[in-house]
């Protein structure tokens, strides 16, 4: 390839192009069944609800918190994590607002709401107690079980450009390629590694961007959360692989509240990629995380999100709620941030990744693919608030509904005054699969300068007959024909991921919608 | 006696409740192209998809073979990969997948099948460019989805180039004329003759004889209400073309005539 230039541009195209064939997924055996419509909605079924195969539990004794939520509990988790008393103070002044505050039920979503008291709000793997000083100390059961997820813990797997931060329950359980970014002045690590290494950083930007108050479920992770990762970019620098943080939940009754920060100082850029798995399980657990990410002049931020929690079983008993709150802000003029989520698991989930366009000349980017299968339920979208001047938006949502699933698209768009020349265009478009699912959207889209524009399209569509009779009719399989067509439904969001990533995306997408159309 | 392309006897065929298809015979042989001719809801397009395997229509009675094997156990895409083509008169469009890797998963699926190997990116793209000159079609619009956007007569086309692409032993053409101007409808003609020969049967659905100027067929049937009422050779196009449809309509007594 170090000789592109020099190939005649046809030779150049075709390599382009082989290589466009290559990354795509390759269409599968063909089934013998008969040849009636019950059939081929069966394979329907099955082709989109193979098992979840994430849904292992990694038998390792487990340090925990009783169940359950006082100041005790979250004195105990600063304790565990070695804390300085300013953030045990702002852990305590966020719980006693949440004490506060209902539960939100505004959202299209319908659930039992989660028993704040029968949930474990800390568990670390009990070898964590004396912390491993490097990736040889690490349990060998947990470098199992990433290995089980595919994660490219150990540094010799790292050859695939990625450094990994893995949250194991509440704790981190080890950072690749620490080192050499460090060496570019990168910090890549815990969040409660940052506290204790780098606490000016962390309480300059902790809670500024998603502030302690700003609703019930961002309310309780400041009380309690436990770890998550913190990346800080300085001047200059454009992170040389992509970051990437993989959680999952194991301990029993334990809920997950990781907290991110990530700050791209000005002219920076970085890549970050994010994966969540968990067991199964038949109760429902609770994952409340927040992000927090700040951009300043020049500077720019792609987070990018695979979401595979435990779903649910077929019946809808089980699975995770994901009530997450993720919010960026543009500080700096100039500066971008894109957020792109593929969003396959969870048995409810409620998250709108935002952007506070304040930098003028800023852009904000949202790309989503949600599917719902089952009795899945999200409630998800983005908001795009544009203050500065010539700031930019782009949503591009797409919603895969399957089985009995429930999916939402909900956005705001705010044109604020000082907003001259704002740009939003916005693309929202829903997939049906049968006749028992549902797609639902509300847009809102405030605007209050007379140079701004918004624009908005909408669509929904259903898999047809006719489509799948066409693949069929060309040698394609149901089952393949329906990835296919899914693929390219959500072609303009896959772009968007990191190759790996979107490899991933499409392999998952699979995966959850074995057996669907009903 | 050697075994018949396709083989159909007494085809009956109902549709949400009505039926279609009431008592087809039918033989193809390969290397013949065998043109079906009839009015508006005769049947034709049935005919079409019941071949094809489309699930909506139900055979009630009769039997078809496909060289040999009972076609109506098999599902559509094994038809396919057995080697059955529809050309289709109105073909979907499939948003964001490309024409060149949906042709791809078809080609790759149909070697499957045979216990093949797979064709590399390189072979295939080869293989592309060769068939999509035989239709006169841009291979740009390849990397579009698959007819996205594509005009009318690029549709039928690129269902030309799909064909040629897939190298089938029975091409069945619904109407691919229809929407066609004369220009479109030569290149049309050409690309199909190019594929004739004798490892190869044709059946071609029109409801005008102008298509069968350009692809000149062996044999023609008239499908009337579900029968075919009268088989001949080329020149029984002309007939119909001079006489209309009407003149071999039954005339309702039972007489025969028709």
């Amino acid at each position: 390839m170090q000789d592109e230039k020099n190939m005649p541009s046809d030779t150049k195209k075709r390599t382009q192009e082989v290589e466009l064939l290559a990354d795509m997924p390759e269409a599968g055996t063909l089934l013998s069944s008969s040849n009636t419509a019950t059939q081929d909605t069966q394979l329907l079924k099955e082709t989109f609800n193979e098992k979840y195969k994430w849904g292992f539990v990694t038998d390792i004794e487990a340090d925990s918190a009783p169940p359950g939520l006082d100041e005790s509990t979250i004195a105990f988790i600063s304790a565990k994590k070695e804390e300085p008393q300013w953030l045990l103070d702002w852990r305590l002044k966020a719980y006693k607002h949440w004490l506060t505050m209902e539960e939100p039920d505004w959202a299209h979503l319908k659930y039992n709401k989660p028993n704040y008291d029968e949930i474990i709000f800390y568990s670390a793997p009990k070898s964590m107690e004396n912390a491993p000083k490097s990736l040889d100390e690490v349990d060998p059961k947990l470098l199992e079980t990433y290995k089980k997820l595919g994660i490219p813990l150990a540094e010799h797997a790292a050859l695939a450009g990625v450094a990994v931060d893995a949250v194991f329950d509440s704790v981190s359980v080890g950072t690749t390629y620490q080192d050499k970014l460090a060496e570019i002045g990168i910090i890549f690590c815990p969040i409660s590694e940052a506290v204790r290494e780098h606490p000016e950083l962390v309480k300059k930007y902790l809670g500024t961007i998603v502030p302690y108050s700003d609703n019930y479920y961002a309310t309780l992770n400041s009380a309690v959360f436990t770890d998550g990762s913190f990346v800080y970019i300085p001047k200059g620098v454009k992170c040389p692989m992509d970051l990437s943080t993989y959680f999952r939940i194991n301990a029993k009754s334990s809920g997950q509240f990781e907290r991110t920060l990530i700050i791209a100082e000005e002219g920076a850029s970085v890549s970050y990629l994010e994966g969540c798995t968990a067991p199964m399980r038949d109760e429902n657990q609770l994952h409340a995380a927040v992000v927090e990410l700040v951009a300043l002049d020049n500077a720019s931020i792609k987070y990018s999100t695979v979401q595979n929690w435990y779903p649910g079983d077929e019946n809808g008993v089980g699975g995770i709620y994901n009530f997450v709150t993720k919010r960026g802000k543009c500080q700096g003029k100039s500066s971008r941030i894109t957020w792109t989520q593929v969003e396959t698991g969870s048995a409810v989930t409620w998250k709108y990744p935002s952007c506070i366009l304040l930098g003028d000349n800023s852009v904000g980017e949202f790309y989503s693919v949600a599917l719902t299968n089952n009795y899945q339920q999200a409630d998800t979208g983005t908001k795009m608030i544009h203050i500065g001047k010539n700031t930019r938006s782009t949503i591009v949502s797409k919603g895969i509904s399957a089985g009995h699933g429930q999916n939402i698209y909900r956005g705001l768009v705010r044109i604020q005054k000082g907003a001259e020349n704002a740009r939003n265009y916005t693309q929202c478009d829903s997939m049906l699969m049968g006749d028992e699912c549902g797609a639902h959207t509300f847009p809102y889209i405030e605007v209050k300068n007379k140079t701004a524009k918004a624009e908005h399209e909408a669509s929904t569509s259903k898999i047809g007959e006719d489509q799948l009779f066409y693949c069929n009719q060309r040698g394609i399989s149901t089952e393949d024909a329906i990835n296919m067509i899914v693929n390219g439904f959500c072609k303009e969001v896959f772009r968007e991921l990191p190759m790996e990533f979107a490899v991933e995306a499409r392999r998952l997408l699979e995966v959850s919608l074995e057996a669907s159309v009903g | 006696m050697t075994t018949p392309l396709l083989e159909i006897n007494n085809l009956h065929v109902n549709v949400e409740g009505n039926d279609i298809l009431k008592g087809v015979n039918l033989t193809v042989n390969l290397g013949e192209v065998h043109s079906i001719m009839g009015p508006n809801g005769s049947g034709k397009s049935t005919l079409a998809c019941v071949l094809a395997g489309h699930d909506a229509y139900e055979v009630t009675e009769g039997e078809i073979y496909f060289m040999g094997q009972d076609l109506l156990e098999l599902d559509a895409d094994q038809r396919a990969c057995a080697g059955i083509f529809l050309a289709f008169q109105y073909p979907v469009e499939i948003p964001g997948v490309s024409t060149k890797f949906f042709l791809k998963a078809a080609v790759n699926a149909m070697r499957k099948y045979r216990g093949e190997e797979e064709l590399d990116a390189m072979d295939f793209l080869d293989l592309v460019e060769e068939k999509a000159a035989s239709v006169k079609l841009n291979t740009d619009l390849l990397d579009r989805g698959v007819n996205e956007g594509f005009s009318g007569g690029e549709k039928k086309r690129a269902e030309i180039f799909q064909m040629a692409m897939l190298n089938p032993k029975l091409c069945i053409l619904d109407e691919t004329d229809s929407g066609l101007d004369i220009d479109a409808l030569r290149i049309v003609a050409d690309g199909v003759n190019k594929l004739r020969g004798k490892d190869r049967g044709f059946v071609v659905i029109t409801h005008y004889q102008r298509l069968l100027d350009h692809i000149v067929p062996d044999f023609v049937h008239v499908l009337i209400d579900g029968q075919i009422v009268k088989s001949g050779g080329k020149e029984l196009a002309l007939v119909l073309e001079e006489k209309g449809y009407v003149a071999f309509e039954d005339c309702g007594t039972g007489c025969g005539c028709g």
